[in-house]
């Protein structure tokens, strides 16, 4: 077949994964159909079913099938490096992570301890049924025991002494300590000076790079979320863009949308988009998972729960956009951490799952477990991560999918440590230089005045914006995020924000002042201002 | 700029510092101001038979001395029914019915009857549908007081009385109450009930001019919505009264409950499609502008008045919206720090457009005010310039305003709306 961009090996992967997918006995049905079909002759069996398969959609479905393959397993190469190094090839900052890993697991069990909650147990079954019943309402009351007899207060109290196992700027600190062992920054100046807080020297993109990728965001293409505002006339983008968004729904193809979002998603089509720029295709036995996870859920009450719980009182609870999904986000949160699925991502992802003994058995391997299932423990933010998403799913099953899509594809970037260029470390380079090379006098001063802009920045980057601009705006960029299949907007996004309001910061004298002028994003246009900041130098 | 005298009489912040940043001078409500805010007792003083007083040519005051015809639940019901049966006899076909008599396009406002007067009528209603909730509104309360939900006719043995009498004293506004369908399958949004609050801002009822505010928001319910019969009593679950909800247990002082009606528009468009989104949003600019041209015949245009009304509502899960009912002194007390800044603008777009900024009050002006002093509103309709358009007139003309800018060629023109 000579196909030189795809190993033989990468292929054949591919095709055994396929084989063990749910898409091949459906196919294999289906050409039992298409074979069962009086209008076909035996003198052209093959052509036959593969026209009668490719008529009836199943081509398409198959190549969705491969697409969602391609996205999620990066071409190996020769020779293939061992598992480690797919997960992270430089060894100081597999260490790096390692450590973190550590201190987070230290700290979470002696929580446990302190608090004297183990990390998971069985729920009584007379809880499992008030659970049962109060799924679509835990807002309310949450998981502290539904004692009757509990006074309100006691409930109160339980939940105050959890506090979230670490925030972005306890990480943020990790990230600044990072040194690579074989490189000498300190007094003399190198040929390599950075300004920025982060010392890790990575290779990241420079703006030509970028132009070129985001090319299709330029200032002469019209964006959905600009052109198609209610202001302007629909003729002059908005009906086109619409037309043209039917066409692309319906051919349900995967890479087809992803071009198309290109351009920013209009609201009304984005839900789909997604879904199909993601592969998420619900059919029965995702919605038996879904209610597998759930039943998870009532059978074991773990402490990850409450942590997640404070997180969204904490975070969206109090947030003016998303407190109306304040339910959702337990409904997709504490299956979540459940679900084991998500271990699959840590082949490629830096960090690894924590592990955890049955009682009594501490460092005996036969008894390990992950904890929480899904490895993922949360941070404070975390929530944030599912909220802007309920503005296009009302069934949770589906917004469920999809954020665990996103988040084995995309945020877990945002907490690991790790070289890869979409990664934190990464992003966070990419910003300091992009604003180091481009605004150096804005920087300068920032930093003479004790304000490095990565301090202020990084909580926009860990979040991915969520909770920072307003949801239109998170949902925009996120379009990109997921059309062009990389997180680097966010650092072009965070230049843009710093560059656009330049004026006021070139005046501030202090670090509090500098977080003042940017404590307000939700007036802010994502795409005017990314345009300006790629496109317009 | 023109240092005008105003009146005040209320304490809200976001009033006095509009007022205050205008370098405006405080003065009584006695004395010779410009512009008075008043509350509604005021109102019925300062147009009152005996001691009322000739407003000049530079005063302008914040009620039409009448408003009751759309701000008392009992009046609107009665203007907008007999609105609906005026149009139906002149065969406008906006009065059209469809095979079951329900209008077909001037649908909205719940079924409703007033008591004790309709008592025998409610009844009829009521044994014909036995498995329906009704809701029990006083006439002359407002903030939610003493409204309850009612299933059974025994819960209105006082109303049965009251009817039987004999004397004809009518009854005073504390003893009428309005009864209406209650909408059980209100448009649930995480679970939740809410309703929406929109201002609309009237300078004239003929010609009928009016501006919609696009800060629009819509009022949660802390508690998840239960329909069942149990859950009647639960005021927490039915009532979104900002000052019902402050009392719950959940009710977070962050946000208050409120959410921009950007965020429902983004919702329901991401959710449930953008055609019917737009459709729902222009139907209930359709219903504002035809709750006020029901009353626009009964209220006395005084040109001295202007009002800025909050309109309650519901919009239940087929996307329908539902009047609830009007409001002449939408509160002004700001819950949350986004509400105080939204209220601020809201006063601040009003005497922009009812004084064009810099400028005496005038009322012999012709109350086109320029574009660019609607601020945060949007025509919502101008009867004087749709007629001069109709007669291929004023380019200035801005159009019925939607929420969108721009016209779609499913609605019904502006012709039709006369």
């Amino acid at each position: 077949m000579g196909d030189s961009n795809y190993s033989k090996a990468y292929i054949q992967t591919l095709i055994d994964e396929l084989k063990t997918s749910k898409i091949y006995t459906d196919l294999q049905c289906a050409a039992q159909v298409e074979i069962a079909k009086p209008t076909l002759r035996l003198s052209e069996l093959k052509k036959g079913v593969l026209n009668g398969l490719v008529n009836s959609g199943w081509d398409r479905k198959l190549r969705n099938a491969i697409y969602r393959f391609l996205q999620t397993h990066p071409k190996l190469q020769f020779p293939s490096p061992p598992p480690e190094h797919l997960k992270e090839p430089l060894v100081f900052l597999r260490k790096a992570q390692q450590a973190w890993e550590k201190r987070i697991l230290k700290s979470l069990n002696s929580m446990c301890t302190d608090l004297n909650i183990p990390l998971a147990r069985k729920r009584p079954e007379k809880e499992q049924k008030e659970w049962a019943q109060k799924w679509t309402e835990l807002g309310i009351d949450g998981p502290v025991h539904f004692e009757k007899t509990e006074p309100k207060d006691a409930s109160v109290k339980d939940l105050s002494q959890f506090r979230p196992v670490y925030a972005p700027k306890d990480f943020l600190e990790v990230i600044i300590g990072l040194q690579n062992p074989n490189y000498h920054g300190s007094d003399t100046p190198g040929f390599y000076h950075l300004w920025g807080i982060v010392q890790v020297p990575l290779k990241v993109k420079d703006i030509d790079e970028l132009r070129l990728q985001y090319s299709d965001m330029s200032i002469n293409q019209c964006q959905s979320g600009i052109d198609d505002a209610q202001d302007i006339p629909s003729e002059l983008f908005e009906q086109e863009r619409v037309k043209l968004g039917k066409k692309v729904i319906n051919t349900n193809h995967g890479p087809l949308a992803q071009e198309f979002s290109k351009k920013g998603c209009p609201t009304s089509m984005r839900a789909t988009l997604w879904c199909q720029i993601l592969a998420v295709e619900l059919d029965e036995i995702d919605i038996l998972y879904y209610e597998q996870l759930k039943t998870n859920v009532l059978q074991h009450d773990l402490l990850v729960d409450s942590l997640l719980y404070k997180d969204v009182k904490l975070t969206a609870t109090n947030d003016d956009q998303y407190f109306v999904f304040e339910d959702f986000l337990y409904q997709v949160l504490l299956p979540f951490s459940r679900d084991t699925y998500v271990l699959n991502h840590f082949d490629y992802n830096s960090a690894s799952p924590p592990k955890s003994y049955i009682r009594g058995r501490l460092g005996m391997d036969e008894f390990a477990v992950n904890y929480p299932p899904n490895g993922v423990i949360p941070f404070h933010g975390f929530a944030m991560y599912v909220a802007p998403m309920c503005f296009l799913y009302k069934e949770t099953i589906t917004l469920y999918y999809v954020f665990r899509e996103m988040y084995v594809r995309y945020f877990f970037r945002l907490h690991s440590i790790s070289s890869h260029p979409q990664g934190i470390v990464g992003l966070s380079l990419l910003f300091e230089s992009l604003l180091q090379t481009h605004e150096s006098d804005l920087f300068f001063h920032l930093k003479s005045v004790g304000c490095q802009p990565l301090k202020v920045a990084f909580k926009w980057l860990v979040r991915a914006f969520s909770g920072y601009l307003s949801s239109d705006q998170v949902l925009l960029l996120w379009d990109r995020v997921l059309a062009y299949n990389s997180l680097e907007i966010l650092a072009v996004l965070a230049v843009a924000i710093f560059s656009f309001r330049k004026t006021n910061l070139m005046k501030v004298q202090s670090y509090n002042a500098a977080e003042a002028v940017l404590a307000d994003l939700t007036t802010l246009q994502v795409i005017p201002l990314i345009q300006l900041s790629l496109f317009s130098k | 700029m023109a240092r005008l005298k105003y009146a005040s009489d209320m304490d809200k912040s976001v009033l006095l510092n509009n007022f205050e940043t205008r370098g405006w001078v405080p003065v009584g409500p006695d004395d010779d101001w410009n512009f008075y805010w008043a509350n509604v007792q005021s109102i019925r003083n300062v147009f009152s038979i005996d001691c009322g007083f000739r407003l000049t040519d530079d005063q302008v005051i914040s009620h039409f001395p009448n408003h009751v015809e759309l701000t008392r639940k009992d009046l609107m019901v009665k203007n907008i029914k007999r609105y609906r049966k005026d149009l139906d006899k002149e065969g406008n076909p906006l009065a059209e019915k469809d095979e079951n008599g329900r209008y077909i396009h001037l649908d909205f406002i719940p079924q409703t009857f007033m008591l004790p007067a309709d008592y025998n009528l409610f009844v009829e209603e009521f044994r014909k549908n036995p498995n329906t909730t009704w809701i029990m509104k006083p006439c002359g309360k407002a903030r939610g007081v003493g409204i309850f939900l009612v299933n059974k006719l025994s819960q209105l043995k006082k109303w049965s009385r009251d009817s039987k009498t004999s004397n004809f004293t009518p009854p005073t506004s504390k003893d009428t109450y309005v009864i209406s369908k209650y909408i059980d399958n209100p448009l649930l949004i995480g679970g939740k009930k809410f309703d929406l609050r929109l201002y609309v801002l009237v300078t004239s009822f003929r010609p009928l001019k009016c501006y919609l505010f696009r800060l629009g928001f819509a009022r949660f319910c802390t508690v998840k919505y239960n329909a069942s019969i149990n859950e009647l009593d639960n005021m927490f679950v039915h009532l979104t009264n900002v000052s019902i909800q402050k009392q719950g247990d959940d009710y977070n002082n962050v946000h208050g409950g409120k959410w921009t009606v950007q965020n429902l528009r983004l919702f329901l468009e991401g959710t449930r499609g953008k055609e019917v989104t737009d459709r729902l949003f222009d139907e209930m600019q359709w219903q504002i502008v035809h709750s006020l041209k029901a009353v626009a015949g009964g209220i006395s245009n005084d040109r001295h008045c202007f009002e800025c009304y909050g309109y309650d509502i519901i919009i239940d899960d087929n996307l329908k919206p539902w009047l609830i009912e009007v409001n002449a002194s939408p509160s002004l007390t700001s819950t949350t720090s986004s509400d105080r800044i939204m209220k601020y603008k809201l006063i601040n777009d009003v005497i922009n457009i009812v004084i064009p900024p810099g400028q005496v009050p005038d009322v012999r002006w012709n109350k086109i005010p320029a574009k660019e002093h609607l601020g945060n509103f949007d025509v919502l309709y101008d009867e004087e310039l749709a007629q001069q358009d109709v007669m291929g007139g004023d380019p200035r003309k801005l159009g019925p305003g939607t929420f969108r800018g721009k016209r779609d060629g499913s609605r019904p023109s502006p012709a039709t709306w006369k």
